[in-house]
């Protein structure tokens, strides 16, 4: 990569072939001749920028020492991810128990790989997700087969984090295409409900919801009943990502044509089962790649209940950090961090992708 | 549901039972769905009101006119600790309007750049902006501003060790400090020239295109307009003697007096959102020119247009109107993300009205007050960009 | 469909999460739970913080652990709710949490206004300012211009804003809503002045790079009792809180610790003899078990044993008792007579 001008002489010097990695390098990065000083310029740029850093994170760094060994480095400190796992993956699982929430998070992701196939979703897939969800639960919560029970107020870390953005979208989604079917009603009570609801919550940020949640909710509630704070705070996430999947379903609705509705009403289908029958099976499909859109943003909304206190994976993070012998090392936790946020949106982004052009060749 | 009728029903002479009437239905189905909204809210309302009377917590905005006794870090009107709430909240509010509105205008310029730069035919530059895209859209915004401040306070030098790449710019871990010119009588002048010169452009443009409708002739209103925008300003400047004092800053006791100091939390958050938000433009824009026909600028090349007429004049009038609505969405997402600045600390509304409740108690006021700004906030925004997009689409004929 | 499966599941885990407490009767609600909630900070090391392992740890927590020893006999019994300064007052009032230890000032108007009643205090504290040695400031009144970083919406904050004011001094705040965050903010030197609770200062020089690069300037410019709250409406309980950190006190009066409490047990001291229940009458009168000091003397320890443990001087923070040392070694920790 670091020698621009090899290339450069080589292809002046030779006849031009149109095949071989040089005729390549000729038409992708030196075609014009502002292309030419582009790619040159961007090179420099790397070569400034690409060894320093490779410097920094491989060669001169610390990948799994102690905290005092790190401060006689120059390179990144690795250590405190591995130091650390425990805390920043499980936050406050008790010791001992690991093996649950590891268990746990290991079957929803094997779940979730297993339905990506479409022709696998089937009745059996049909009960194969609510009885996972129960050995989840019960794993998490424990209290039979000689598991101690955690109470909820230790799950923490990165099953806090999965399960807010999992029952989040579980949740919000047919509370999103009830909106969506309120607001394309022709009942003016029910269409004006749903509008100021859609376009309230879509024009407050996510923050002012969970505060709602957090200092607000519990004076709504009669004296001397409380709701779980997580539960609050999943009950925020649940409303906002409702109203942003109901905008995107209302596209779904709106691309269907009238002569379906026209077909359904001939067939002396009724409201529910013309929308259950007709239109909602095909509104859904198109609008599935827009709604992975609106869950990956759900996923990484959940980061936000750091300032309203909840241990998700970002806080406990954030706790590590403020460890006394680990202060100074955030550049290594975060980006470990982003690491792990990246690989998790990006195979979401990539089925989305995936999904698209299966939806698209099917017309 | 409600005329809809299946057409056995409709045809049948006598009245069917109410209940199998699907107007009537479709009236009993909201009386009933707005006395369950009522119900709830009257719960919840007099629970609130119960809570509220035993917790002896006070209600309404009385306190507004109370003395706030807080400091607010940067501020872009005069306040001190003795004003009242309601100008500290009002602090909170510019600041937030100034970081979104800064925020907007880079996030546009550099998505646009990397959705120009991701059809690029230059591989490695198509490949650069590809990643830049696939890794900023998928890493949460509150991460990166973490990140970005936690970059700015560990690694940038204190003060007295600023960084001063060249005279008048330091750089330090209490932020980017510049110099700028001395307050002088010809900057007003010059600055209302600047403002005459834009409204003037105004119908400069009109006469232009009408006399282009009845002659053909083009007539060249960007260039005289910038020509103008730049040439007044400068041709007064000269007329007041070229003043060339600047305020440079300096060092002096804690910190630097003079020039201009942006804070590192208002810069970690401006990068954090700009960072994160522009990835999701440069696919707007990518797609907006993508979705342009080839044979659009084959037909623009075979009229004669110049590249840059070819740009102006056939493909942004028809890339906007696949842009601008996307666009409006990912504006709002930046304005709603700036509320992220209380993890950060920066003194936007949020934060501001955050310090309020805790000092006053009043969750409910305070969280109202949030939410009616930022609707307030986003409902201006998406007017402005429908009555823009309103515009654009008249250019189709 | 299976969205309505996984829709039922959902709601019947939500059940776990949701609680009824007694109206009215905190106590008889801890006992039903089980267990006591406690609300506590989660950033100040030495007060309440997890460790790498994820346990709690501080002298707030141990606090929170006396009051389920005293009402449990089982110091493990309580469950920490880590609350913003935002959130702490709202989660007692609404019975989220049955007692804060999240190093609250005890004020007047939070006594009426926000229906709190606090307890005995369990670290005496007052408001100072930590510079920099470097910047060569002898005196708090030096600070003229400074860069300040000081918690959002705490007394803390209004009282700096206040002192500059009398003092015709300008600062420019930089606010961030976590100590620890704070500490690091103002440690990488993004503010020359950090302002908190001694005690704070202390526990966020202890964490710094090179602690002795810090001074902590003489002023003391406001009083910091800072105890564990309740709600009002139970007095019962309101007692029992209030004793259980009294109960840390008396034991150091008493020179009873964690190690020796069972030999005392012996002691022909009736006022030992009193206060480990072994002539009965003290828990019975608190609606507790007879052994509930015992309990909090060796599951715990007494209030000297808590402060050195977690505050003390061979700790990370290396406090001073000063304030809060017994009345009889010129501190202001005073416990009346346990009969």
């Amino acid at each position: 990569m670091n020698q621009p001008n090899n290339p450069t002489r080589e292809y002046l010097a030779a006849p031009i072939s149109k095949v071989g990695p040089l005729a390549w390098v000729k038409k992708n990065l030196f075609n014009t001749w502002y292309n030419s000083l582009l790619t040159i310029l961007t090179l420099g740029a790397l070569a400034y920028i690409v060894p320093p850093f490779f410097k920094w994170a491989f060669i001169e760094s610390l990948w799994n020492s102690s905290s005092d060994a790190c401060r006689d480095i120059e390179g990144a400190c690795w250590s405190i991810v591995p130091q650390n796992i425990k805390f920043i993956i499980l936050g406050f699982f008790p010791e001992g128990q690991e093996w649950r929430p590891i268990l746990a998070m290991i079957l929803l992701l094997a779940l979730v790989i297993y339905s990506k196939e479409r022709s696998r979703w089937t009745k059996l897939l049909a009960w194969m997700w609510p009885i996972g969800l129960i050995i989840m639960g019960t794993l998490m919560y424990g209290g039979v087969f000689g598991m101690p029970v955690v109470e909820t107020d230790q799950w923490s870390g990165l099953p806090l984090t999965m399960m807010l953005s999992f029952f989040g979208m579980v949740m919000a989604y047919p509370l999103g295409v009830l909106l969506a079917l309120g607001r394309q009603s022709k009942m003016p009570a029910i269409k004006t409900l749903s509008v100021v609801y859609i376009e309230m919550i879509r024009g407050v940020p996510l923050i002012s919801l969970l505060f709602m949640s957090s200092i607000m909710f519990p004076l709504f509630l009669p004296d001397g009943m409380t709701i779980n704070k997580v539960l609050r705070a999943q009950v925020a996430i649940i409303m906002f990502t409702a109203a942003y999947i109901a905008e995107v379903v209302r596209g779904g609705l709106q691309a269907m044509q009238r002569g379906q509705y026209e077909a359904a009403d001939s067939l002396g289908l009724n409201y529910p089962q013309t929308m259950r029958l007709i239109i909602l099976p095909q509104a859904l499909k198109i609008v599935i790649p827009p709604t992975v859109g609106i869950l990956l943003s759900a996923f990484k909304d959940t980061s936000l209940v750091v300032i309203i206190a909840l241990y998700d994976v970002l806080k406990t993070t954030k706790v590590t950090l403020q460890n006394p012998h680990w202060t100074g090392y955030s550049t290594e936790a975060y980006l470990f961090l982003a690491l792990l946020y990246f690989i998790c949106c990006y195979a979401m982004s990539s089925y989305s992708r995936r999904l698209e052009k299966e939806l698209h060749t099917g017309h | 549901m409600s005329n809809k009728l299946p057409p056995d029903i409709a045809q049948m002479p006598s009245k069917p039972p109410f209940w199998r009437d699907a107007e009537k239905r479709a009236i009993a189905f909201q009386v009933v769905a707005l006395l369950v909204v009522a119900f709830v809210s009257y719960y919840l309302y007099s629970n609130t009101q119960a809570n509220l009377e035993r917790q002896s917590i006070a209600t309404g905005f009385g306190f507004l006119d109370k003395e706030a006794s807080f400091e607010i870090g940067e501020s872009l009107i005069e306040y001190s600790a003795a004003d009242t709430y309601l100008r500290a909240l009002l602090v909170g509010a510019l600041n937030t309007v100034k970081v979104s509105f800064i925020g907007i205008t880079l996030m546009i310029i550099l998505g646009t750049l990397i959705g120009v730069a991701r059809l690029s035919s230059n591989w490695l530059i198509s490949k650069l902006a590809a990643s830049y895209i696939e890794v900023m859209q998928n890493i949460p915004v509150l991460l990166q501003l973490f990140f970005w401040y936690a970059i700015f306070y560990e690694s940038f030098p204190p003060p007295r060790q600023a960084l001063n790449p060249f005279d008048g710019l330091f750089l330090c871990n209490r932020g980017v400090i510049f110099g700028v010119p001395e307050t002088h009588a010809a900057h007003a002048v010059m600055g209302w020239a600047f403002l005459a010169v834009l409204i003037g452009s105004v119908f400069l443009s009109r006469w232009a295109h009408k006399r282009q409708d009845l002659t053909g002739k083009a007539f060249p209103t960007l260039r005289i307009t910038a020509l103008a925008a730049i040439g007044v300003p400068l041709l007064i400047w000269l007329a007041y003697g070229a003043p060339t004092a600047m305020d440079v800053p300096a060092l002096s006791g804690f910190n630097f007096r003079g020039g201009v100091t942006v804070s590192p939390e208002f810069s970690a958050l401006l990068l954090g959102l700009v960072i994160y938000t522009s990835a999701f433009v440069a696919e707007i824009v990518r797609a907006g020119i993508q979705s342009v026909g080839k044979g659009q600028i084959e037909a623009a090349m075979a009229i004669g247009l110049k590249p840059g007429q070819r740009l102006h004049l056939v493909v942004l009038p028809q890339a906007l109107r696949v842009i601008i609505p996307p666009l409006t969405s990912q504006m709002l997402n930046l304005l709603k993300n700036s509320s992220l600045a209380i993890a950060i600390g920066y003194a936007d509304f949020v934060a501001v009205t955050n310090t309020m409740i805790n000092q006053t108690g009043q969750a409910i006021e305070g969280v109202a007050l949030i939410m009616l700004v930022f609707l307030f906030f986003s409902l201006s925004t998406s007017l402005f960009m429908n009555w823009y997009n309103k515009k654009m689409k008249l250019v189709e004929r | 469909m299976k969205l309505v499966k996984v829709i039922a599941v959902a709601i019947c885990m939500t059940m776990l999460m949701v609680g009824f407490a007694n109206a009215g009767k905190d106590l008889d609600s801890v006992k039903k739970k089980g267990y006591i909630q406690a609300g506590v900070n989660g950033g100040v090391f030495g007060f309440g913080m997890p460790d790498e392992k994820g346990v709690w740890k501080g002298l707030d927590v141990d606090t929170a652990r006396a009051i389920a020893a005293a009402i449990f006999g089982d110091a493990d019994k309580v469950k920490y709710i880590p609350l913003t300064a935002q959130q702490r007052f709202t989660a007692l009032q609404s019975g989220e949490i049955d007692v804060l230890t999240r190093n609250a000032t005890r004020t007047l108007s939070r006594e009426t206004q926000l229906g709190l009643n606090f307890v005995q205090v369990n670290y005496y504290d007052g408001q100072g300012f930590m510079v920099p040695k470097n910047l060569g400031v002898k005196s708090a009144k030096e600070l003229d211009g400074a860069t300040v970083c000081v918690l959002p919406g705490t007394t803390t904050e209004q009282n700096a804003a206040d002192f500059f004011r009398t003092n015709n001094m300008k600062m420019n705040p930089v606010v961030i809503e976590s100590t620890s965050e704070l500490a690091k903010t103002f440690f990488a030197g993004r503010c020359d002045v950090l302002t908190s609770d001694a005690s704070q200062l202390a526990a966020s020089r202890s964490i710094a790079p090179k602690p002795s690069d810090y001074i902590i300037l003489p002023e003391r410019i406001s009083k910091e009792p800072l105890a564990p709250a309740v709600r009002h409406g139970d007095d019962q309980f309101f007692d029992i809180v209030n004793f259980s950190v009294l109960a840390m006190i008396n034991a150091e009066e008493l020179g009873i610790t964690s190690k020796n409490v069972d030999e005392m047990l012996k002691s022909k001291n009736p006022k030992i003899q009193r206060f480990l229940g072994v002539i009965e009458g003290n828990g019975k009168a608190l609606g507790l078990d007879e052994k509930w000091a015992y309990n909090i003397v060796k599951q715990v320890g007494n209030y000297g044993e808590v402060f050195e443990r977690n505050v003390g001087v061979n700790t990370k923070l290396g406090l001073e008792r000063g304030l809060n040392a017994l009345w009889t070694e010129g501190g202001l920790m005073y416990s009346p007579p346990f009969k």
